[in-house]
C-alpha cells in the first residue's frame, strides 16, 4: 500500500528527484522544472494523506528498515507535525511554480543548479519534520542548512559575503546542537526522542542534561534567528535570488523554531522547560525584544526585502512570545502563527519578487504608483500586510489574538502591551509601502518603468501562486477556530492542557 | 590534579573549542574563519570519540557467532558515537566544501579576504 509508505516517501521523493534533476536537464533544460514540480505535487499529495491519517486519530510510528525503535531510526507523526508538513511542502510547490520565470531573468545560467538544491532543501525540512531521532535531525539540519547556504550564494553582489556569515554562524549553532545531543547520549545512552522523554526525568537535576538543553536551544536558536541570534537572517534574506527568499523566509526558520519546540515539550517535558529551568522567562524577554526591535529596524529600511527580513525577526519573537507563556492559548497562538506567518511572508516576498521581475528594483521610495502597472501583484500584497498588522478577517489577526489572550491569562500585561504596540509598529512600515504604491501618483520621466502606469503585470506562473498564498490567508483566517479545534488542541502538550 | 590528567581528552576538546571559536570571532581574514570553523568542528568529534572509549575493550566485532549467547557490552569499545561521527564528518566536509566555494566567489569579486576590506569595498 502506498498510503502506508508516505511517511517515507515524502523524504525519498524529494530526495530522489534531486539526483535525477541534473539528468534530465541533460535531455532538456525545461525537463528539471517539470519534474521538480511532479517530485513536489507528489510530495503533497503525500503530505495530506498523512494529516488524513493523523486526524483519524491514530499517529503514525514507522520504523526504517524494519529496525524498531529504540535501535532503529524511526518516523514519528503527531498532531504537531501533521500540521507542518502540508504547508511546508504546499508552500514549496507553489514557490517552485513561480520561480520558473524569476529564476530565467535573475539567474538563467543556474537554472538547474537551483532546481537540484531546492529539492535537496524541501529534503532537509521534511525530514526535520518527520524524524523522531535526535541525530537524524541533526543530518537533516544540516542537508537544510547547506543547501541554503549554496542557494543563497548565487544571488546579487551582497550575496557571498551574506552566505559566508551564515555558514559560519549555521555551524556554530549545529555544533552546539550536536554537542548538546552528545551530552543527552552520555547521560541516557540514546538518541531516541520518546526513549529520551521516558529517561531523562530521573535525571533532571543533573547539570550535564541542564547544559544539553542549554546548547539545544542555543545553537537552535540560531538556526531560527531568535533575537540576538539574528545577525546572518537580514543580509541573507535580502542579497538572495527572489525565488530563494520567498522560500527561505517563510519556511527554514520555522521549521527550526518546530525542532525546539519539540525538544522542550517532546525530548524534554515542559516542567522541566518552565519550571526546573528559567527558560520561560528568559524566552519572553527575548521574544518581547525581538519584537520590538524587529519593527524598529524595518522601520529604518528602505529595501522591501531588507524591511520583510527584518520583520521575520519579529514575528519569530511571536512564535516565542507563545511558547514562552507556556498556557495552552499562548501556545496554540504561537503554532497558528507559524503557519499564518510562512503564508504572509512567502507571499510577501513573492511580490517583491514580482517587483523585482518586472520593475527590477525594490526601492520603497521609487513604487510610486505601482499599482497601476500591477494591480494584482499589489493587491495579494495588501491582503499579506493586513494580515501581518492583524486586521480581521486575514489569518494574522487570529494568530495574533490567541497570544493577546495567552498575555493575559498568564498576567504578563507588559507582554500584551508589546503586542499591541509592535501591531502598530507593523502598520506603520507596512503603510508606508502601501501609501507609496498606490496614494502618490507617479513622476513622468522620475522612473522609466513606472512612467504612463501602462499594465505591465507579473506573468501568470508567478500571479499564481502569490494569489494562491493571498487566498490561503484569507481561507485560513476564516477557517482557524476549525483548524484549532480539529488540529491544534491536540498538539499542545498533554500537561498544559 | 589528578582529575585534569585522567580527563584530558575532555580538557582538550573544551580548548580546542574556544580556540575555533575565538578563530570565527576575532579573525579578520575568511580563510582563518573556516579554519576556525573546521577546528570548532573537529573537538565536537573528539569530544564523541573521547565517550566511546573503554579501558582493556575490543573492537565491536563478534568473533565466535554467539548469537545464543548474551553479549557483555563491557568488553566492547561502543561503535555508535563513532558511526555518529563519520556521518558527522561528512556533513562538515559538505559544509567546508560549500564554505570555501563561496569564499572562492568572494575572492572573484573583491580581490581580497579581508573582511574590513570587503565591507569597505562594497559600500
Amino acid at each position: 500500500m502506498i498510503g502506508d509508505q508516505s511517511p517515507i516517501l515524502i523524504i525519498i521523493i524529494p530526495l530522489m528527484s534531486s539526483f535525477l534533476v541534473p539528468l534530465v536537464a541533460w535531455l532538456r533544460r525545461e525537463l528539471s522544472f517539470v519534474l521538480t514540480i511532479a517530485a513536489l505535487g507528489a510530495t503533497f499529495v503525500c503530505s495530506l494523506d498523512i494529516l488524513a491519517t493523523v486526524l483519524r486519530g491514530d499517529n503514525i510510528h514507522y520504523s526504517l528498515g524494519g529496525w524498531p525503535p529504540p535501535w532503529g531510526i524511526e518516523i514519528v507523526i503527531d498532531h504537531l507535525n501533521a500540521y507542518m508538513l502540508p504547508f511546508v511542502s504546499g508552500i514549496a510547490l507553489l514557490v517552485g511554480i513561480y520561480s520558473r520565470r524569476s529564476l530565467l531573468k535573475e539567474i538563467p545560467d543556474r537554472f538547474v543548479h537551483f532546481y537540484c538544491l531546492y529539492l535537496l532543501l524541501t529534503t532537509g525540512l521534511l525530514g526535520m519534520l518527520v524524524t523522531g531521532d535526535m541525530f537524524n535531525l541533526f543530518v537533516f539540519l544540516e542537508i537544510s542548512s547547506i543547501t541554503a547556504y549554496a542557494l543563497i550564494a548565487i544571488g546579487e553582489d551582497g550575496a557571498p559575503l551574506a552566505a559566508f556569515n551564515y555558514v559560519i554562524l549555521g555551524t556554530i549553532g549545529a555544533s552546539l546542537y550536536l554537542l548538546g545531543v552528545g551530552y543527552l547520549y552520555i547521560m541516557t545512552g540514546t538518541l531516541n526522542m520518546a526513549d529520551l522523554r521516558g529517561l531523562l526525568p530521573e535525571l533532571y537535576g543533573s547539570p550535564v542534561i541542564r547544559i544539553a538543553f542549554a546548547f539545544i536551544t542555543v545553537g537552535l536558536g540560531i538556526k531560527i534567528a531568535l533575537f540576538p541570534l539574528h545577525t546572518w537572517l537580514p543580509d541573507a534574506y535580502t542579497y538572495a535570488p527572489s525565488a530563494v527568499s520567498a522560500f527561505i523566509a517563510p519556511l527554514m526558520t520555522k521549521v527550526a523554531a518546530y525542532a525546539l519546540i519539540r525538544t522542550m515539550f517532546t525530548v524534554f517535558e515542559p516542567r522541566f522547560s518552565f519550571e526546573l529551568l528559567p527558560v520561560g522567562t528568559i524566552l519572553s524577554v527575548v521574544a518581547g525584544i525581538a519584537i520590538i526591535v524587529g519593527s524598529v529596524m524595518a522601520i529604518a529600511q528602505r529595501d522591501l526585502k531588507r524591511m520583510l527580513a527584518y520583520s521575520s525577526v519579529s514575528q519569530i519573537g511571536y512564535i516565542f512570545l507563545g511558547i514562552a507563556l507556556g498556557n495552552r492559548l499562548a501556545i496554540i497562538g504561537a503554532y497558528l502563527h507559524i503557519l499564518n506567518h510562512a503564508l504572509m511572508k512567502g507571499c510577501l516576498f513573492m511580490v517583491s519578487g514580482s517587483l523585482m521581475f518586472r520593475h527590477g528594483m525594490r526601492d520603497i521610495f521609487r513604487l510610486r504608483g505601482v499599482h497601476r502597472t500591477m494591480p494584482w501583484t499589489m493587491a495579494a500584497f495588501v491582503i499579506a500586510a493586513l494580515s501581518m498588522i492583524g486586521i480581521p478577517p486575514t489569518a494574522g489577526f487570529f494568530s495574533k489574538w490567541y497570544l493577546l489572550l495567552g498575555t493575559i491569562e498568564a498576567n504578563q500585561w507588559g507582554l500584551t502591551v508589546v503586542i499591541l504596540a509592535s501591531s502598530l509598529l507593523n502598520a506603520v512600515y507596512f503603510f508606508r509601502v502601501i501609501e507609496k504604491a498606490y496614494l502618490e501618483p507617479s513622476h513622468v520621466g522620475e522612473n522609466e518603468h513606472l512612467a504612463g502606469g501602462i499594465r505591465n503585470e507579473a506573468p501568470i506562473s508567478m500571479l499564481l501562486p502569490t494569489w494562491i498564498m493571498a487566498a490561503a490567508i484569507l481561507v485560513i483566517g476564516l477557517s482557524s477556530g476549525k483548524i484549532v479545534s480539529s488540529v491544534l488542541d491536540a498538539a499542545v502538550p498533554k500537561v498544559i492542557q | 590534579m589528578e582529575y585534569l590528567v585522567n580527563n584530558y581528552n575532555y580538557w582538550i576538546y573544551i580548548l580546542m573549542m574556544m580556540i575555533g571559536f575565538y578563530a570565527m570571532i576575532g579573525k579578520k581574514n575568511l580563510v582563518k574563519k573556516l579554519i576556525g570553523m573546521n577546528i570548532f568542528q573537529t573537538a565536537i568529534i573528539l569530544y564523541f570519540v573521547s565517550i566511546a572509549v573503554k579501558s582493556g575493550a575490543t573492537v565491536p566485532i563478534l568473533i565466535n557467532h554467539a548469537f545464543n549467547t548474551a553479549v557483555d557490552p563491557s568488553k566492547y569499545a561502543n561503535p555508535l558515537p563513532h558511526v555518529l561521527m563519520l556521518t558527522a564528518i561528512v556533513v562538515m566536509v559538505s559544509t567546508t566544501g560549500v564554505a570555501l566555494a563561496i569564499v572562492k566567489m568572494i575572492y572573484n569579486r573583491y580581490k581580497t579576504l579581508e573582511e574590513n576590506e570587503i565591507l569597505e569595498a562594497g559600500k
